[in-house]
């Protein structure tokens, strides 16, 4: 593990500058949401006539069963991260839950991930806004180091808008300066 | 009517929400320039009749620029009028430097006719004079057309009374994007959210603002319409969507956008359309803002270890710093002629608005607050307006670009944020 730690380090560190390709977009909003009947056979083909079964599955919803990402004794229910001031490299403390989560992204396909970064409310709110970017990328470019795939995970900012905790002193600031790892139906 | 109605729901949704009495922006002026030129305003005849008057209005406009000092005239018999005889000599042993006399006649359509004439007492003579015609609703906007007028013609540049401010308010856990004139009055929502709301800029016609919303849980560019409130997503690709700045001939804006990793600056159209990169760094490049001639874009970046501000050419190409003092520079902001650059420095844990003259390269910070953000210049350059956080409460204040003048303009109940001077009312 250690090895691919400094692996992604060196990562880090070389950075990603992307050699953008600047392709335009007729409009100003991506469609995230998937495209139903995106590459469907051709419009007059005909279903085959079949009544679907509808399944009962009772193994699934077994009482007391709880979901790995919410049972306070699984590292998964650990979701946030938390960052030095204006850093956005990620503590050794840290790393055994960004690989649980990477593990979990890439033994669940259809798992999808918003991790949002935030800053401390010091500062232009703009440059936070970066800055929380920067923090959620870090914890993305691990995750997909790990085995994520890309389409799972969507990084974004909420810069020093959300703050977890309130006021002005070095406790609140060092809780804000956080990325959090949120699955599809928690944001 | 249609905007009465508007105004009636706003109303009503306001004392939903507030309990608090009114929500007005009130303006304290905390510190004046060294003179100020001692001006006579004379309560139009007639004006009682459209409280609280137009001369009250524009005194307290002109003496909130910090150039001027209104003088106490004891009631006169006759009242004297736009074309009364002038006893100069009066005036002067009054110790006017300037004097302004009108009136408000009624017309038989209902509305209201405001004249007025500006003597200047010192080289006695009639400067010039305007009327108005104007109904009930419109005496504010009257009046500070009237300041306008004595302001440019006592002081050689343009007023700026009758534009309007931008700001965010954030009261529980309700934000709020209103409009209000310069000197705080009038105020009206354009957007009310759940979620915070940042960064609005002005379309350099007045008509529109682009913002920064965060109601689909990350930052989302719009665009908004204030005349009738439709709203459009200016960028909303995948990442943050951040730092919307309009070009002065409105054809495109710069943003900052997350969508290829880092977050970069990018040009796009008001309808969404045409996104290109416009910088390619491995750092944080944000807070664009063009010039005035739309030729250059000053931006923050950190590319240099610390935040600091660069320009570059507007379509691409080689940026160059422009502060080197201190390890945190943000948030530029260009004067209207181009020649000075405000911004927030930090200084010793200080957050403060300093002014860089581009020529020179000479700094001044004029502010003595700390918690500085978002500096906005008046569109005449005089004066600059800015948040900062007092008794741990966000309000906003301004200072004029000299640091002489300061004023504080604080909201009843809630904190303020975001300012943005709107631009000159064509």
């Amino acid at each position: 593990m250690r090895a691919i730690w400094t692996a992604i380090l060196a990562t880090a560190i070389t950075g990603c500058a992307s050699t953008a390709t600047d392709e335009q977009k007729p409009a100003g909003v991506e469609d995230r949401a998937p495209v139903v009947g995106a590459g469907a056979p051709g419009a007059g083909a005909k279903p085959i006539a079949q009544t679907p079964i509808a399944g009962v599955d009772l193994t699934a919803a077994k009482p007391g069963a709880m979901s790995p990402l919410k049972d306070p004794a699984n590292v998964l229910s650990k979701r946030s991260v938390y960052f030095d001031f204006d850093k956005s490299d990620i503590k050794d403390e840290f790393k055994p839950i960004i690989e649980a989560h990477a593990r979990y992204l890439r033994d669940n396909g259809d798992a999808k991930m918003l991790i949002q970064g935030n800053t401390d409310e010091r500062g232009s709110r703009e440059y936070n806004v970066a800055l929380g970017q920067r923090r959620a990328d870090a914890v993305r470019r691990v995750l997909m180091l790990l085995g994520a795939r890309d389409g799972q995970i969507e990084a974004v900012s909420l810069g020093e808008e959300k703050p977890r905790a309130q006021g002005s002193t070095e406790e609140a600031y060092a809780e804000n300066r956080r990325g959090d790892m949120l699955y599809r139906g928690e944001y | 009517m249609h905007r009465s109605i508007v105004r009636w729901t706003l109303a009503l949704m306001a004392s939903c929400l507030a309990s608090t009495a009114h929500a007005q922006l009130s303006i304290e002026i905390t510190g004046a320039g060294g003179t100020r030129v001692p001006v006579a305003i004379v309560p139009f005849a007639g004006e009682a009749a459209l409280p609280p008057g137009l001369s009250t209005i524009v005194r307290a406009d002109l003496e909130r620029s910090g150039l001027f000092r209104g003088l106490e005239v004891p009631p006169l018999i006759p009242h004297p009028t736009e074309s009364s005889n002038i006893d100069y000599a009066e005036w002067r042993s009054r110790l006017a430097d300037a004097l302004v006399l009108g009136s408000v006649l009624a017309r038989t359509d209902g509305r209201f006719e405001a004249r007025f004439r500006l003597f200047d007492v010192v080289k006695q003579n009639a400067v010039g004079g305007v009327a108005y015609i104007m109904n009930r609703e419109q005496v504010r906007a009257t009046a500070h057309r009237i300041a306008d007028y004595v302001y440019e013609k006592l002081t050689g540049e343009r007023g700026v009374f009758s534009t309007r401010i931008a700001y965010v308010v954030k009261r529980g856990e309700r934000y709020e994007l209103q409009i209000a004139d310069a000197d705080g009055a009038g105020e009206e929502t354009a957007l009310a959210s759940f979620e915070p709301i940042i960064s609005p800029t002005w379309s350099p016609d007045g008509r529109r603002l682009a913002y920064v919303s965060f109601e689909n849980k990350k930052p989302v560019v719009y665009v908004h319409s204030l005349l009738d409130g439709k709203r459009h997503v200016l960028a909303n690709f995948k990442g943050s969507n951040s730092a919307p700045a309009w070009a002065p001939d409105s054809s495109r804006l710069a943003v900052s956008l997350s969508r290829e990793g880092g977050s970069q600056l990018y040009l796009i159209a008001p309808d969404g359309s045409g996104v290109r990169r416009l910088t390619t760094s491995a750092a944080i490049d944000t807070e664009p803002v063009f010039s005035p001639d739309g030729e250059t874009i000053y931006f923050t970046s950190d590319r240099g270890g610390s935040p600091q501000i660069y320009r570059m050419p507007a379509n691409g190409g080689e940026a160059q710093r422009i502060t080197f003092e201190g390890s945190y520079n943000v948030s530029p902001r260009i004067s209207p002629d181009g020649t000075r650059l405000a911004y927030i420095s930090r200084q010793g844990g200080r957050f403060q608005v300093a002014l860089i003259d581009l020529t020179t390269r000479q700094v001044q910070i004029l502010t003595d607050s700390d918690r500085d953000e978002s500096p906005s210049f008046s569109p005449n350059g005089r004066m600059i307006l800015l948040a900062t956080v007092i008794g741990g409460r966000g309000v906003l204040s301004a200072v004029s670009a000299d640091g002489r003048v300061k004023q504080r303009l604080t909201l009843s109940a809630g904190d303020v944020r975001e300012p943005a001077w709107g631009p000159f009312i064509q």
